[in-house]
């Protein structure tokens, strides 16, 4: 196999050769592992570089501006441009913050998303390390991100920061639910948590299985990763900044980058668990084609972050945990069950696509029915409820 | 196995070190001149009244409480969803009688208004 088909895997077993014959065993493992965590984690920290730069340009286009432009050709620079600036811009620790705590959270929120990342399979062959429980974990450290945000908001001593993190732990933790429940049915499908596996076995992509489930975890990750139209927990108009009001300096930017990061992170899980991963033609054969076509379709999942980030105005609270738990979970529990008995009776067959496919627009059709029948009731109750002040305000 | 985990433990402590890196550079090039108004609680201008470590509103700790279960629920789910391919129909029928009782539970605290945010 040449250097340039799979460039990973000729690295790798280069180094492991070299390492063998110059140290133990036990170090040669420790020190492959970490360099393999370095190259992963930089992948990262340096893609986030260039997703500013993106999302900036993007968002000037919806708005109809040029974004930045001055900073290197086409603006490019300007995410460096802005790291220096915040690398020499003062950090203050309010007087009555939790010091500890607040030093501690931007670096657990970087830490919660970079740590996704150790299970991404890029291509074949190329992946951090290949968890047999693989969407479990995803779905545990994904738990971090809203540990750092209520650290933060409680650490700062400021009310408008502490409101922010409830609003986090009511909203981050309320679309966990149906991420949890959405995550389980591509784990359904493949029959394993292992996230190679659940790209291996995506013969058909699994959001030609199960659509509403991929519709509702990006909606519920949109929310996870707290970006408008769900926004609510770093509201300015109400509360401020939310959570980082107290931060400045490389800290607040590393909320800022870890926010940026997460984002792109949701539409390349979503690639993964629905939209097929690596695969495309020739992948199998030069899997840096697989690492193009993955990073192709995330941003078909991230431009649908951005195109709603700009498109949608921040919704109310209530009207957001009611759009979670009274329609996204029960539809996802729905889901599951039609995907599990479904896919359980046409397993093997021919119909197992149309069939899953049916299920899926049933349920769809069968909540829309639901949702219109409990709106109109729900306004009946509040044209009554409207009435009766007015009732009162005749009598004498 | 045991590799795998070593890579997540590794990555881990090298996650932490990235984040930790520019902080520790803008400790050095950043100016550090604190004063005891600059580091007051932000709040636009006005002077803070009162602690900030109050009692809060009990309904954020209600939604905490029905994700707790609903959370813990998913979870048990897992291990159903991987053994999904070699169970048989019953065993699929018993999973979804045990989300159904989840979803009993969701509509229960419906019922008891626990969803509401007033």
């Amino acid at each position: 196999m040449s250097f340039w088909s799979n460039p990973i895997l000729v690295a790798n077993e280069w180094l492991t050769g070299l390492l063998a014959d110059l140290l133990p065993e036990a170090w040669a493992t420790l020190i492959s592992t970490i360099i393999g965590v370095v190259v992963v984690s930089s992948f990262g920290l340096i893609l986030v570089i260039f997703l500013i730069w993106l999302e900036r340009k993007v968002a000037a286009r919806f708005q109809d501006r040029i974004g930045p432009n001055r900073a290197g050709p086409y603006g490019l620079l300007q995410t460096i441009a802005d790291i220096v600036k915040l690398l020499t811009k003062e950090d203050s620790i309010p007087e009555k913050a939790d010091k500890l705590t607040f030093n501690l959270a931007p670096i657990v929120s970087m830490i919660a998303v970079l740590l996704i990342w150790a299970v991404i399979p890029f291509a074949p062959g190329w992946i951090g390390t290949d968890l047999n429980v693989g969407v479990l974990y995803i779905a545990a450290v994904g738990s971090f991100g809203i540990l750092s945000i209520l650290m933060a908001g409680w650490a700062s001593n400021n009310k408008y920061a502490l409101l922010g993190a409830f609003r986090a732990v009511a909203q981050l933790i309320s679309y966990e639910v149906p991420m949890l429940l959405t995550l389980l049915v591509p784990v359904l499908l493949a029959r394993s948590m292992g996230m190679m596996t659940v790209v291996e076995m995506q013969s058909t992509w699994f959001i030609v299985l199960a659509p509403v489930a991929g519709v509702i975890f990006l909606v519920s990750s949109i929310a996870e990763v707290g970006r408008t139209p769900f926004d609510l927990i770093e509201a300015e108009s109400e509360i401020v900044a939310g959570y980082h009001t107290e931060y400045t300096g490389m800290k607040f930017g590393l909320f800022f980058a870890a926010e940026f990061l997460h984002a792109f992170t949701v539409g390349v899980l979503f690639a993964i668990l629905y939209l097929g991963g690596w695969r495309g033609p020739g992948a199998e054969q030069y899997p840096i084609l697989g690492v193009v076509y993955l990073m192709a379709k995330s941003s078909i999942g991230y431009f649908i972050v951005m195109w709603v980030r700009s498109t949608l105005p921040r919704i109310r609270i209530d009207h957001m945990l009611d759009l979670n738990w009274k329609v996204l979970t029960p539809i996802s529990l729905a889901l599951l069950i039609a995907t599990a008995v479904l896919d359980k009776l046409f397993a093997e067959t021919a119909l197992r696509v149309p069939a899953l496919l049916a299920g899926n627009l049933a349920v769809l059709a069968l909540s829309w029915v639901l949702v219109r029948i409990m709106s109109r009731k729900a306004r009946r109750e509040r044209q009554v409820f409207k009435k009766r002040p007015e009732a009162r305000a005749v009598q004498p | 196995m045991e590799q795998n985990w070593l890579f997540i433990g590794v990555f881990v402590a090298i996650a932490g070190v990235f984040p930790l890196l520019p902080i520790v550079i803008a400790r050095i090039l950043a100016p550090s001149k604190p004063n005891h108004i600059k580091l007051e609680t932000y709040e636009c201008g006005m002077e803070t009244v009162g602690d900030t470590w109050v009692q809060f509103k009990v309904q954020y700790y209600i939604y905490g409480l029905v994700f707790l279960i609903f959370d813990i629920e998913t979870a048990f789910l897992y291990p159903w969803a991987v053994a999904y391919g070699v169970l048989p129909m019953f065993a699929v029928i018993e999973g979804v009688i045990f989300i159904l009782i989840l979803a009993g539970g969701l509509f229960y605290a419906w019922r008891k208004g626990a969803l509401e945010w007033s």
